[in-house]
């Protein structure tokens, strides 16, 4: 027997996911072109766009799992597991380049012992590239959650790392 | 009476711990028992004087910087509420030769006014130009738009006015204004200054744009990296909507114009004007086709127009002040004032507005001071990362988009990275490549493969002896051209500038002559 193609595939989804997925999707659904919007909410509320809550999204937004799933995958920002309790993401780009950002982006590595998209082992701290924040004037930068960092240098960048455990 | 203070909200600033001098401002003040106002400014785009405290005086604003919190008691010592002497002063902040020797007609507001200030917007000119194109027709306020030459500063300086008109001419039940606000670029934060520092200039532009093409709804697609552009935008929006120059009847003209900030999410291929499209569609940032130009057939399938930050940004004074005003400054076939945005090794990197027809030596020596390192300059890369390498020799051209275009380079969003000679021109080549890699929409083979194949073959020339690395010479010299024709956007199309021009400029860094020397 065939069951109704919209409902019954669902997956269970932890209820705190479901919840946060449907507060969500209520207020921005009928916006035009509500899937950005709707999987920024998300992934603000949780932290990410949790695979499980795919099938969810796609329903609630009258779209296929690969709409969102691909929309998911395409842009850098979203991501499918947790991150840290921070983010730090470290300017790759030519004017920071131009002010020794490869040398800090090797030291940071280096002093968290990770590689870009990944995890310190306490789970304190995620790893990511960024293609310019806009402070080009004051190269190299980073930019912790949404704390901006300009004119670092690996030294700085201890002091702040130890003034964080604290 | 209160002293008012002025300290930078600008995320630049902020990054050099404005935050923190703001604090220690308003601490020092209350200890001291000084009636200190404390208003945050956007940036005057000095940024190697961030953070830049101002105070007002009886003969103007009075600048000091770079400004630690540590400073802050040695300045009320000194009496820097009444412009006292000390070893961070500045002396007037109009005096300051960086800012008086420009042309500031798109950022007149920016550093200046109080960006959440309404008020203050309109005592310093705001809001003139959109009360101007209300008196007009639509024809007419594209005509001013037109004749004022001003061309798309995103980076493809495509006439604003043709595109405008093109929208007008097309008939729907709903059309669109897209703002780009995607300024992926490195080397270019003109955007972000202007979004933070003057939010209500663009939101005047957007209006403008509106009324000119019959639109009702607009759509500013900003970077997920700007999110104090964002809150700036959002506030500003919140109160020209209160006071009623966004609604149902701006300002009782009986026209609707509506406003809403969408966040990106990270990926360039964004700032492309049909990815962008797609992006705001709810979709996957694929490149499109065209035609149709999005002008007919644009955003929800709508005509639509769709213009870069500082091109709407740049509308209110055309209007205000009138075409030839406007027209009157620059050279050749661009007219105008470009925000030039100096970054990377410099000693005095920041935001130049001028007139087009500065060269980029002047640039570099005369704002820029030289490098920041005290090395010499190797190469200068303009137009953020598909722009070219450009050697020294060739440092005297001009600010025009046509001189750019004679020299196989582009002029871009105007964003001009300087680097010195421990530079490895391989290694940016190679990551001209890597990132095309990284950030291809996937929808063309030349910019998708041709973009992985790219940094293998620069690979294969380091790795290689002589005879390996001709023959990769010929292999990416033949990709580069097959990425410059067969790709469908500039992302694939123009990665090659940046290859090309380190091949040909700066040869040595390939042959291995760098490795040599160094061993």
């Amino acid at each position: 027997m065939k069951r109704a193609a919209n409902t019954a595939s669902l997956p269970d989804i932890p209820d705190a996911v479901r919840a946060v997925v449907l507060q969500v999707t209520a207020r921005l659904k009928d916006l035009p072109g509500a899937l950005l919007p709707v999987l920024h909410g998300v992934q603000q509320a949780l932290g990410c766009v949790p695979e499980i809550s795919v099938p969810l999204i796609a329903r609630e937004l009258n779209l296929s799992r690969a709409d969102v799933h691909g929309v998911i995958s395409f842009y850098h920002f979203f991501r499918s597991k947790a991150p840290g309790r921070r983010v730090i993401y470290v300017c790759r780009a030519e004017s920071c380049q131009a002010m020794g950002a490869v040398t800090l982006e090797k030291h940071i590595r280096q002093r968290l012992g990770v590689g870009f998209h990944e995890t310190t082992a306490d789970g304190a701290y995620t790893l990511e590239p960024v293609y310019c924040l806009g402070l080009c004037a004051c190269s190299p930068a980073i930019m912790v959650d949404d704390e901006l960092k300009g004119r670092l240098t690996p030294e700085r960048f201890d002091a702040w790392l130890a003034a964080e455990k604290t | 009476m209160s002293i008012t203070v002025y300290v930078p909200f600008d995320a630049g600033a902020l990054s050099l711990g404005a935050e923190a001098v703001a604090g220690a401002i308003g601490s020092e003040a209350k200890r001291r028992g000084a009636d200190v106002r404390i208003v945050r400014n956007g940036s005057r785009g000095l940024y190697w004087l961030e953070p830049l405290v101002e105070v007002e005086t009886p003969t103007g604003r009075h600048a000091y910087g770079p400004v630690r919190p540590a400073d802050v008691p040695a300045l009320f010592e000194a009496d820097f509420l009444h412009a006292g002497k000390h070893a961070l002063a500045l002396g007037a902040t109009e005096d300051i030769a960086y800012l008086k020797s420009q042309q500031r007609l798109t950022f007149a507001r920016s550093g200046i006014v109080d960006p959440r200030s309404l008020d203050d917007y309109r005592a310093h000119n705001g809001y003139r130009g959109l009360e101007a194109a209300l008196r007009m027709s639509g024809t007419e306020i594209i005509q001013t738009v037109t004749a004022a030459g001003l061309r798309g500063r995103g980076g493809a300086a495509f006439p604003a006015g043709i595109k405008w008109q093109t929208c007008l001419d097309a008939s729907a039940d709903r059309k669109y204004i897209v703002c780009n606000a995607d300024e992926g670029d490195s080397g270019t934060y003109a955007d972000r200054m202007l979004m933070e520092g003057d939010p209500f200039v663009l939101i005047e532009g957007m209006t403008i744009a509106g009324v000119a093409v019959g639109a009702t709804y607009g759509y500013i697609y900003l970077r997920i990296e700007y999110p104090h552009a964002q809150r700036a935008l959002e506030a500003a929006i919140a109160v020209a909507e209160t006071a009623g120059y966004l609604g149902s009847d701006v300002c009782g003209s009986g026209k609707a114009f509506r406003l809403e900030v969408r966040m990106a999410a990270g990926s360039y291929i964004c700032g492309e004007e049909t990815s962008l499209l797609e992006s705001l569609e709810g979709k996957r940032g694929q490149v499109r086709f065209k035609p149709p130009l999005p002008a007919i057939k644009g955003l929800f399938g709508k005509p639509t127009v769709i213009n870069n930050v500082v091109t709407l940004a740049t509308v209110p004074i055309i209007l205000d002040k009138g075409a030839a005003f406007y027209r009157d400054y620059g050279m050749g076939k661009s007219r105008g004032t470009l925000p030039i945005q100096l970054a990377g090794n410099l000693k005095r990197p920041g935001l130049v507005e001028r007139a087009f027809g500065l060269t980029l030596r002047e640039l570099i020596e005369d704002y820029g001071g030289g490098t920041a390192s005290g090395r010499p300059v190797r190469a200068v890369q303009v137009g953020g990362p598909l722009g070219t390498y450009i050697p020294v020799s060739q440092l005297d051209t001009p600010i025009d988009y046509e001189a750019f275009i004679a020299i196989g380079g582009m002029l871009g969003h105007g964003g001009i990275v300087v680097f010195d000679d421990s530079v490895d021109m391989v290694a940016q080549a190679r990551y001209a490549m890597e990132f095309c890699a990284i950030e291809s929409c996937g929808k063309c083979t030349p910019c998708r493969i041709g973009s992985v194949r790219g940094t293998e073959v620069i690979d294969r020339m380091v790795a290689g002896d002589a005879a390996e690395r001709e023959r990769n010479e010929v292999l990416l010299r033949d990709l580069c051209q097959t990425m410059l024709g067969g790709s469908l956007c500039a992302l694939g199309g123009m990665a090659p500038f940046p290859v090309l021009s380190a091949l040909d400029h700066f040869h040595e860094d390939f042959s291995g002559a760098v490795e040599k020397a160094a061993t």
